[in-house]
């Protein structure tokens, strides 16, 4: 792989809208080589890493995320995952995976009941995934919010096992780092913004990095997550 | 022909966003002792089946899989015969 592009398949079900947002700042990077996926397909056209982008899947009808896990597509996908592929799933694309059971947890409606959109910082847990490997961790970084149904929570045993082998990959802070219930946005528990699986080839987060890729439209702190994929990809 | 009514709440203990809303809005219409509000779905649907108890484990394989998440959703469900009760 070393030297070749990397391929990020961008799947697209009806009623994705952050679909076009993953291509074309994934275009920005010299490495990568973005295309998209019908969420009717059996073949991810040998993706190194494949997106669940954000948006309302299905309407977000009975739940969010919870008919597009059914989407012929979603077998490959899970299939992709267990042989080690990586797969990152944003705001509707992290709820489309906890339905799936590829991660822990369930997304419900935010405390407050309000839509949230704006930017938030998050604190990095871990760097030593291969979404996070280009921070620190405890750096703080802004990342916008866009969703209805973010307040994560888990059963107990979930939660205890989230915990014991830190599956979490980002909390909601303030500016200074502080992981407080202030912070929180919209009521997630432990302010879980973002969790990997056991093997840290699948995380899913509500904040969307794919927005935050070029100073024209506000931030660039998303770039070291598709950077760090790359970099996975190609040293690996 | 069976009709099945499927009964959808947030589970016990699972905070409930909008159930916390609606009880706050109540008092402010002067209803007072107002709690646990709960707010969930009510799903009906009509089945073709010979045998009861078998159609029961299918609504409840039904209910797990997909009308609701057992991590945050407690499910109960009640069969009539079409043309019985309601």
């Amino acid at each position: 792989m070393a030297g070749g592009s990397v391929r990020f398949g961008i799947v697209v079900f009806p009623g994705s809208n952050c679909d076009y947002d993953a291509h074309q700042s994934l275009s920005t990077f010299p490495e990568a080589e973005p295309y998209y996926l019908w969420h009717k397909d059996h073949d991810l056209k040998n993706a190194d890493c494949v997106i669940l982008p954000g948006g309302f899947s299905y309407g977000d009808y009975l739940r969010t995320g919870a008919i597009a896990r059914f989407s012929p597509i979603m077998q490959e996908v899970a299939a992709f995952a267990a042989a080690g592929g990586l797969v990152l799933g944003i705001c509707n694309g992290f709820q489309t995976l906890t339905e799936a059971h590829m991660l822990h947890g369930a997304l419900r409606r935010n405390r407050g009941l309000r839509f949230i959109c704006h930017p938030q910082y998050l604190r990095v847990e871990r760097n030593d995934t291969p979404f996070t490997n280009r921070f620190e961790v405890g750096q703080v970084i802004q990342v916008p919010l866009n969703h209805n149904e973010g307040n994560w929570t888990a059963g107990a045993e979930s939660l205890q096992l989230i915990e014991n082998q830190g599956l979490v990959a980002f909390r909601y802070c303030d500016a200074d780092g502080q992981v407080t219930d202030t912070a929180n946005p919209n009521g997630a528990t432990d302010n879980v913004a973002g969790i990997v699986d056991d093997k840290a080839g699948v995380l899913g987060m509500m904040p969307h990095p794919e927005r935050v890729c070029e100073s024209a439209v506000g931030g660039t702190d998303g770039r070291a997550i598709f950077q760090s994929m790359i970099d996975y990809i190609r040293g690996g | 022909m069976y009709r099945i009514a499927v009964y959808v709440t947030p589970k016990k203990g699972v905070v409930d966003p909008q159930g916390a809303v609606v009880e706050r809005a109540l008092p402010a219409l002067g209803h007072s002792g107002v709690s646990n509000i709960r707010v969930g779905r009510y799903i009906t649907l009509e089945m073709d089946a010979a045998d009861e108890k078998a159609l029961e484990t299918q609504v409840d394989a039904m209910c797990r899989q997909l009308l609701a998440n057992p991590i945050i959703e407690d499910y109960r469900f009640e069969i009539t015969k079409a043309g019985e009760g309601a």
